[in-house]
């Protein structure tokens, strides 16, 4: 089972959602592994706090031109629709920041005077957080490039037939890297807040999670006014939505500052709040029906 | 004509309430232009209440594809193939043990491969044609997509330029840059003397974008575990390009002790901290009724705050370049 946390809107409480979920089924002897996909700012280790013994540093695959074997004929900078090569005189100019590592250049060299070297552009990280297996990825600041990390990461992880839940931690937004987290998940989790950002963006994910990629997904409201400060008018807007989607919400977390104080010093909820594990072992109950039905539907 | 981006790390800290309450402040004495470089999940329209006045196309990447009476099943693209773009059919295999899919360099026997036909799934397309060029039966060819749309509209503090990047595309930062390029236009065109842009989440491209040429950088943080470790990584990450820094603090009274840790650090550094807002619901209340918050509570305490920030951006923008 593979269950990717996401939501369009950042600080909708995705890490909290998906760390508390992990540490639930952990306790309950559920083998469990937990991959941070968000490589421009991982925070999931703050808070599952893993001893991390592995270390090994991950790109893509850029061309390296053999001067002795290359005619200058000019056929690597033609394909490469990155203009990442360029062929200046009796020199083959290469742009590493501009390669996507797509090899065409390679494949197309009739001299076969390229090859690849890898180009570093961050590192993956591996370790245990007590029961639960724990990844992440790390985008190198000053590099632009997020996908070709986490889709090293999930290579790295990821086999057919694994039977423990796996629990992807998206980054937010709706484009590429997130698209590249929930590809291959049997489930979306969004969380989202009762706001008109959140709703907003809560209805990209939808079309990137359900829509684009064909992913049952479900809700978890965060911060549910009105809360414990009383002053906040409470939004119905998220609810209406989810009844005229169909999307079921699965869960509400309340609107409360000693959640919110707790999680700024890196207590997970479950923690902070036990009487939280057995709602997300309800939580993981519910999204196993779903996957279940929408597997006998198809 | 200067360029003011608002930048964070960590979602969700508050970059678009304080464009928004920057942009009604700075328009008090300046003539603006505002950009929304958060072109996946653009929420600066919801609090400015926009008029649109133009919508252009913005044509994404180019993306393959297979044209299936030309294509005779051989496999080759899915063996070229780095993005796991090229899906045999049927999938999953019908046989019970499928050969297990070709890789590059393995020699590989006739027609067949193991798909009966194949497709590409245009998601996960990264567009380098690399199977185009090797397609025995040249049934690929290259369509460039349309990705989205970019808007220029009118708010009560000056022209905005905002974008819709479809859902799932690529290409955010190429966006991004249309954006702020057509903001920058007209700027210059009509003089206005400063472009406020809100910026995306994260540290990658899209932000790479969005600082690109800017003057400064305020950098909207929380007192958080997940804010500061996100603070040094976009602080590096401005720094690499060369774009100074302010600090602001919002949420500063939600943990005093890590608020303190944010000071002393950006301190160690010579980055000036310009602000500590308070942990406030008002930001939300002002965010449902889509106003600013310092046009929907201009007396309150958060207010307050903000001219005080803005006094010290407006400050250091005078001072810069």
């Amino acid at each position: 089972m593979i269950i990717a946390v996401a939501s369009g809107k950042g600080g909708t409480g995705k890490t909290t959602v998906a760390t508390s979920l992990a540490l639930s089924l952990a306790a309950d002897g559920a083998g469990v592994l937990f991959l941070d996909c968000d490589v421009e700012e991982p925070n999931a280790a703050l808070f599952l706090r893993p001893a991390l013994d592995q270390s090994e540093e991950v790109g893509v695959l850029i061309p390296q031109v053999d001067a002795e074997r290359c005619t200058f004929c000019g056929r690597c900078a033609q394909v490469c629709v990155w203009h990442a090569l360029a062929v200046v005189g009796r020199q083959v100019l290469v742009f590493p920041e501009l390669c996507h590592g797509c090899g065409s250049c390679t494949l197309n060299c009739p001299a076969g005077a390229i090859h690849e070297v890898l180009h570093v552009m961050g590192r993956l990280e591996t370790g245990r957080a007590g029961p639960i297996t724990f990844g992440h990825g790390i985008l190198n600041v000053g590099q632009a490039m997020a996908v070709p990390i986490i889709r090293q990461l999930k290579k790295k992880h990821l086999t057919p037939g694994d039977d423990r839940v796996v629990i992807l931690d998206a980054s937010p937004g709706t484009s590429c890297p997130v698209v590249e987290t929930m590809r291959g998940a049997d489930f979306v989790l969004l969380v989202t807040e009762p706001t008109p950002f959140g709703l907003h963006d809560l209805r990209l994910a939808v079309q990137v999670a359900r829509d684009e990629l064909g992913l049952p997904v479900g809700v978890v409201v965060n911060r549910d006014g009105p809360g414990d400060t009383g002053a906040r008018p409470r939004l119905d807007w998220v609810d209406a939505y989810c009844a005229a989607e169909r999307i079921p919400i699965l869960m509400r977390i309340p609107l409360d500052r000693h959640i919110a104080e707790a999680i700024s010093d890196g207590t997970p909820l479950v923690t902070a709040r036990p009487e939280y594990r057995p709602r997300f072992a309800a939580l993981y109950e519910r999204i196993a029906q779903e996957v279940a039905a929408r597997q006998e539907a198809t | 004509m200067k360029q003011l981006v608002i930048l964070s790390g960590k979602g969700g800290t508050g970059k678009t309430s304080v464009a928004a309450a920057l942009a009604h402040l700075a328009a008090e004495d300046r003539p603006i232009v505002l950009a929304d470089a958060d072109v996946d999940a653009a929420n600066l329209e919801l609090v400015l209440a926009p008029t649109k006045r133009e919508e252009h196309i913005f044509m994404g990447g180019q993306k393959a594809i297979i044209v299936a009476d030309a294509c005779t099943a051989c496999g080759r693209c899915a063996e070229v193939c780095r993005f796991d773009a090229v899906i045999p059919h049927p999938y999953p295999p019908r046989s019970a043990h499928p050969p297990s899919p070709p890789r590059i360099g393995e020699e590989k026997g006739g027609l067949g491969g193991w798909g009966e036909s194949y497709s590409i799934n245009p998601l996960a397309c990264e567009g380098c044609a690399a199977c185009v060029y090797q397609c025995p039966a040249e049934a690929i060819h290259m369509e460039e997509q349309q990705a989205g749309l970019w808007f220029r509209s009118d708010t009560r503090f000056g022209p905005l330029f905002h974008a819709h990047l479809f859902a799932g595309q690529e290409n955010s930062g190429r966006l991004v840059t249309i954006v702020k390029q057509q903001a920058r236009l007209l700027a210059l065109d009509e003089g206005r003397e400063l472009l406020i842009v809100d910026g995306p989440p994260g540290i990658g491209c899209p932000v790479i974008a969005a600082s690109a040429g800017a003057d400064l950088a305020l950098v909207v943080t929380e007192p958080t575990v997940s804010g500061v470790h996100d603070l040094e990584r976009i602080l590096g990450t401005v720094n690499h390009f060369r774009v100074p820094a302010l600090v602001l603090v919002n949420k500063a009274d939600l943990n005093p002790a890590h608020t303190a840790h944010i000071a002393a650090y950006c301190q160690a550094r010579g980055i000036a901290l310009v602000g500590q807002l308070p942990y406030d619901n008002v930001v939300t209340t002002a965010m449902v009724q889509g106003q600013p918050v310092t046009v929907y509570e201009p007396a309150g305490a958060m207010a307050h705050a903000l001219r005080a920030v803005w006094a010290q951006v407006r400050a250091r923008l005078n001072d810069a370049g």
